[in-house]
């Protein structure tokens, strides 16, 4: 929470040397891949076809067939979770791009322009912010109706604020340096300062509130699918199925421990690895926390 | 016997040796200067005597402060002896205080923690010893908050807080270093002041000699963190024994030779005419309907350079030469008047019209560290100017154009694939340079260009600005508070007090024979190493 | 001090004037006549006509939306129509669930957090910080609901020391009192240990950073020890960032609790507006935002004014 939010150079070797020493990156990392390769097998193989329902094997416990056990309809757990994973990480990572998308560009502009552009975006920031985001995404795709893709925008929208004021406090410490002065007597206009100096320097520290974001857009999504407003049935999600798992507590009470599992691991793998990221972007800040 | 006696003081922070065996010893009374070179271990010195060094850090040796050794000295005993014994004044003041207390509370903790004396006792005694520094209750009354003072004022508070409870060794570590000359010669003259009342030690640390050799009765040399000389001021540097201390003396007050080739003639259109121009600044509403507050950081300013000029721009921090120089490279809008460039105005026009102006007027700033950005390669770096070329030169052209900079400032062409933070801060400074005169412009401002710098390295650039004007025939607007860089490489000065230009004149008429109160305070405040030198001698010979 | 609180008050007012008019111009915007979608696709003309007249909708825009804000200013939210009574009444008792949960979980997480990340500030890379920076690092990746499973099965379920759902009503007698206070501590606790763990982290980080400050030097350089520095120099430096989570936390336990309420069927707030955007009880939804909103803004004003009393540099100037 430094308030210098310029990172400092990285430069290949040392960038590379500093991410291998680091325990929270390199954690953070593999969690991450682990999921998004899990994601991506699901696309071709699952241990079972979960659209195919077997009754006679509905809530059955851990076993060599079935490692994480059957739900109440008899699908496979594992097999669940796998797609499950393709959902959240697709919501989550569109998320991320609209407001990054959206965001970054206001963010920088409302730095270089300054005046009332300024005031007027970062007012409309305030707006936002004084929205609670969970009760507008509720709202949003309950009156849109209920599904991924408005899931998505729902996320994103709020994303966007989020990526813009980041962008602009980073563009902010940025515009009186010596080196963006220098730029401007090399005739360079703000255009061109934007895309040359300010972005490349602050890209760590979006990337660093990408991965932030990411873990909120997957907690986020579950929310949104727990209360049935996400991925529809039978696309299966991990909030639905803590839903799903809720009634069935006191008899099935691996139905819940699982998904709820594979949402902690994914969001403490991203944290981790937006922390080790940071560690590693910016030396500086390392002592700090 | 002496009241500090360090022997054989090793110290490495991590893998990185700091300290080589450093002695050291202080007198009760006296006051010994600790000079050396950025990075060459002083500040650690005074760390260690304190006991506040970073995480990490390993000392060996042993430091005797009356008698007791600091450095296997338990925390507790520290605690003691810390703020009672051994006062400390820092570099800082702008950081140095706590921004959410006042500046009483402040002074007044100290002597609560070590006297156990009640808060109305202890503010009795903080008050004294506000007045004391210069900072009398009436002005400012101890409700004040850091950052209602300005840099000067808080750095009193911070001697106040070392002084306040009369330890026997002061260490001051380049206390006046964030400060204007000016400035510098009053808190000098405190500091020298506290220690005689109470006859206390003082351990002054700076890496300018003529400061120190003004104040200090034996000299400490150091160097990579290893001594290299110590002894007698006056000894010192009368004999200048030591080939550092030699090159030392030599560096601070050196002057590039000059070729004083093209005087300017007078009758030629100048380059640069500038025309009651001024700058407001609106300061914060005091209330919310009231009229808008109006900080007026330049103030009628008029004046011209002749092609080939070298005009320095001297005055106290916050005079508004920075301001100034901003609005003459058109990055900052003037509220009124005219800047004429080449005989043509340009304030107000768009940048698309600067362009050819631009190309003829480059800019070298202070911080070596902040002016490149720092994911860019040397190449890149120096050719940016070249954007404001009418047919942009290609790959070829443009590497062959910087590498005949990079040679013509004393870099290799080899160094163009490096990135900034390769390079060292003289380094850093020759490649801004290289930056400036790749255009050929005919005229360079340059912001302070070698405060941030050692003083050895500071002569090395100030010798390559001084060929560069012969060479290449460009003008400098010369902006500094050091008279020394001033003396070294300008015909011309200007004094600015308060947002105008109070006086000006040919460098050595203006330096040598002030006339205005504002040049005439900054030529009595300049730390100069022969009147130290002779001060020093004096002080020596009637002892 | 008053030019900064004025002016923190003019921006809280022009914020809640764009925002109510953001609420009103997305129902306002929402695709189909209000009134069919309220009333559903089996309507009768005739129905429709008459709430339509019912709810304005037959005036200009500008006219309605003065109205409804008036209203607002007022205290008259209008009537719903599901639940056929005024929205202000609707309010005031669910408030009652919402706002006592929302108190409990913020103090909970705070006399949680603020120790807990001082303490590991205090003894920052040692074991103890390593251990509690790691629970709050999973902390903060648990999702509240789906702890709040967690602590059903194990304390309803399992040791049956709680009520698994469901609130009976704050009642006259202390015995209810004990009741309905019990039926909160689940949803409490499960809504306050993952915003413990986040505070917890960013009062860690700002305490560490305040701590690495030249005046906690010149503070040391007195003779105080560094425990003494840490309560008298450095916490106080470090509480801007913690407040403004604070703020944040307090408004997301305001509105975000309709997940809890929902795990654990507690007539809230949330459950409210659930419901009422399920039944397409558009007056309801808009009441509700609109003060939910109001109190998120207001809460981000007693922040400010919380930092200028903190921080003497924001009383004057900037």
């Amino acid at each position: 929470m430094s308030l210098d939010p310029v990172l400092a150079p990285a430069h290949r070797e040392r960038w590379l040397r500093r991410a291998l020493a680091n325990r929270s990156f390199l954690v953070g990392l593999s969690i991450a891949s682990l999921v998004i390769l899990m994601a991506l097998i699901s696309l071709f193989w699952t241990p079972y076809d979960i659209t195919r329902l077997a009754v006679a094997n509905r809530l059955l416990g851990l076993s060599a067939e079935h490692p994480l056990g059957t739900d109440h309809m008899g699908r496979d757990i594992l097999s669940m979770i796998m797609i499950g994973a393709r959902n959240s990480i697709a919501v989550a990572v569109v998320a991320v791009a609209i407001g990054m998308g959206i965001g970054v560009p206001l963010g920088t502009w409302a730095a270089a322009r300054g005046g009332w552009v300024d005031e007027v975006l970062m007012r409309a920031n305030d707006v936002v912010f004084a929205f609670p985001s969970l009760l507008s995404a509720v709202m949003i795709t309950a009156i849109f109706g209920p599904g991924a893709i408005n899931a998505i925008i729902a996320i994103g929208i709020f994303n966007i604020p989020v990526f813009a004021r980041v962008a602009r406090a980073g563009a902010l410490a940025l515009w009186p340096r010596e080196f963006i002065l220098a730029a401007r007597a090399a005739g360079k206009g703000k255009v061109l300062i934007t895309i040359e100096h300010i972005l490349p320097n602050i890209a760590g520290l979006l990337l660093v509130q990408g991965t932030i974001q990411f873990a909120l857009g997957i907690l986020a999504e579950a929310g949104l699918s727990y209360l049935g407003l996400g991925a529809q049935p039978p696309m299966p999600s991990w909030g639905r199925m803590l839903f799903d798992a809720q009634t069935r507590i006191a008899i099935a009470p691996h139905l819940a421990l699982f998904p709820g599992l594979a949402i902690v691991i994914t969001v403490l793998g991203l944290n981790l690895l937006g922390d080790g990221l940071r560690d590693v972007l910016d030396p500086k800040l390392r002592r700090e926390r | 016997m002496s009241l500090l006696a360090i022997e054989d003081l090793t110290l490495s922070i991590g893998p990185t040796p700091i300290l080589k065996s450093i002695d050291l010893s202080i007198a009760p009374g006296e006051v010994m200067g600790l000079v050396g070179e950025s990075g060459s271990g002083k500040s650690m010195t005074a760390l260690t005597l304190m006991k506040l060094l970073p995480d990490g850090a390993r000392v060996d040796g042993r430091a005797l402060f009356d008698g007791v050794d600091i450095l296997a000295a338990p925390e507790a005993a520290m605690c003691r002896l810390r703020g009672r014994e051994i006062g400390m004044v820092f570099q800082e003041p702008m950081t140095a205080l706590n921004p959410v207390k006042t500046i009483g509370e402040q002074v007044a903790e100290g002597i609560r923690w070590h006297t156990g004396a009640n808060r109305p006792d202890a503010e009795a005694r903080a008050r004294l010893m506000l007045e004391r520094v210069g900072l009398p209750e009436q002005k400012f009354p101890l409700t004040r908050y850091p950052h209602e003072l300005s840099g000067g004022q808080r750095q009193r508070v911070v001697i106040a807080i070392a002084c306040a409870l009369k330890p026997k060794l002061l260490i001051a570590d380049e206390p006046t270093t964030a400060l204007d000359v000016v400035l510098q010669k009053q808190i000098l003259t405190l500091l020298r002041g506290l220690v005689e009342e109470n006859g206390m030690s003082m351990l002054l640390i700076s890496h300018d000699l003529a400061v120190v050799a003004e104040m200090a009765d034996r000299l400490t040399i150091v160097r990579h963190g290893t001594v290299m000389e110590t002894g007698e001021t006056s000894r010192i540097l009368s004999e200048q024994a030591h080939p550092f201390t030699r090159q030392l003396a030599e560096a601070s007050t050196h002057v590039p030779a000059r070729a004083r080739g093209l005087e300017p003639s007078p009758v030629s259109e100048p380059l640069l005419e500038v025309r009651d121009l001024t700058r407001n600044y609106s300061l914060r509403r005091s209330r919310v309907f009231g009229r808008e507050t109006m900080f007026r950081a330049v103030n009628g300013v008029s004046f011209s350079l002749a092609a080939g000029q070298k005009t320095a721009l001297v005055g106290r921090s916050g005079c508004g030469k920075s301001t100034l120089a901003r609005m003459i490279l058109a990055l900052d809008p003037p509220s009124s008047g005219s800047i004429r460039f080449q005989g043509e105005e340009i304030c107000g026009v768009s940048e698309e019209a600067l362009r050819p102006l631009r190309r003829e007027m480059q800019v070298v700033f202070q911080d070596p560290y902040g002016s490149f950005d720092p994911r860019h390669r040397a190449e890149r770096l120096v050719a940016e100017p070249l954007h404001l070329l009418n047919q942009r030169p290609d790959a070829r052209r443009r590497r062959d154009l910087v590498a005949e900079v990079l040679e013509q400032v004393g870099l290799s062409p080899a160094d163009m694939d490096k990135y900034p933070h390769e390079f060292s801060g003289g380094q850093r400074q020759r490649l801004a340079i290289a930056r400036a005169i790749i255009t050929r412009p005919k005229l360079i401002i340059a912001d302070e260009p070698v405060s941030a710098l050692d003083v050895s390295i500071r002569a090395q650039i100030l010798d390559l600005l001084a060929d560069l004007s012969d060479s290449l025939g460009v003008a400098y607007l010369f902006i500094t508070h050091d008279l020394t860089v001033a003396r070294a490489i300008t015909d011309t000065t200007m004094v600015m007090h308060e947002g105008e230009i109070v006086e000006t004149g040919p460098t050595e008429v203006v330096l040598g024979n002030p006339k205005s109160d504002a040049a005439k305070a900054l030529v009595a405040a300049a730390p100069n190493l022969k009147m130290s030198l002779e001060k020093a001698v004096a002080r020596a010979t009637r002892d | 001090m008053i030019p900064y609180l004025l002016h923190r008050l003019a921006s809280a007012v022009a914020t809640l004037l764009l925002a109510s008019l953001v609420v009103f111009a997305v129902l306002e915007i929402l695709p189909g006549d209000p009134a069919r979608l309220m009333l559903g696709l089996n309507a009768s003309p005739e129905a429709i006509e008459t709430l339509r007249t019912q709810m304005g909708l037959d005036q200009p825009v500008v006219v309605r939306y003065l109205e409804w804000l008036y209203g607002m200013v007022t205290g008259d939210f209008g009537r719903s129509l599901t639940y056929s009574s005024p929205v202000i009444d609707l309010v005031e008792e669910r408030l009652a669930v919402s706002l006592p949960l929302a108190l409990m979980a913020l103090t909970l997480s705070t006399i949680i957090a603020i120790p807990v990340g001082v303490f590991a500030a205090a003894r920052r890379g040692r074991p103890a910080d390593t251990v509690a920076m790691g629970l709050a690092q999973f902390g903060v990746a648990i999702p509240n609901f789906w702890f709040a499973l967690l602590l059903v099965y194990v304390f309803a379920v399992g040791f049956r020391l709680v009520p698994a759902g469901g609130f009976p009503g704050w009642g006259e007698t202390w015995s209810s009192h004990g009741q309905a206070f019990q039926a909160l501590v689940l949803p409490a606790v499960s809504l306050a240990l993952p915003q413990a763990a986040i505070l917890a982290r960013v009062t860690r980080s700002a305490v560490v950073e305040v701590m690495g400050e030249d005046f906690i030097r010149t503070a040391r350089a007195k003779g105080l020890p560094q425990r003494i520095v840490l309560w008298r120099h450095a916490l106080r430096n470090a509480l801007i960032p913690v407040l403004t989570i604070m703020g944040l936390q307090f408004a997301f336990l305001l509105a975000g609790t309709i997940i809890i309420e929902n795990v654990f069927y507690l007539p809230g707030l949330g459950r409210l507006i659930f419901q009422a955007i399920s039944q397409r009880d558009l007056i309801v939804v808009q009441g509700v935002v609109m003060l939910l909103v109001a109190s998120v803004i207001l809460i981000n004003l007693m922040v400010d004014i919380c930092y200028a009393v903190v921080d003497p540099r924001l009383r004057d100037g900037r």
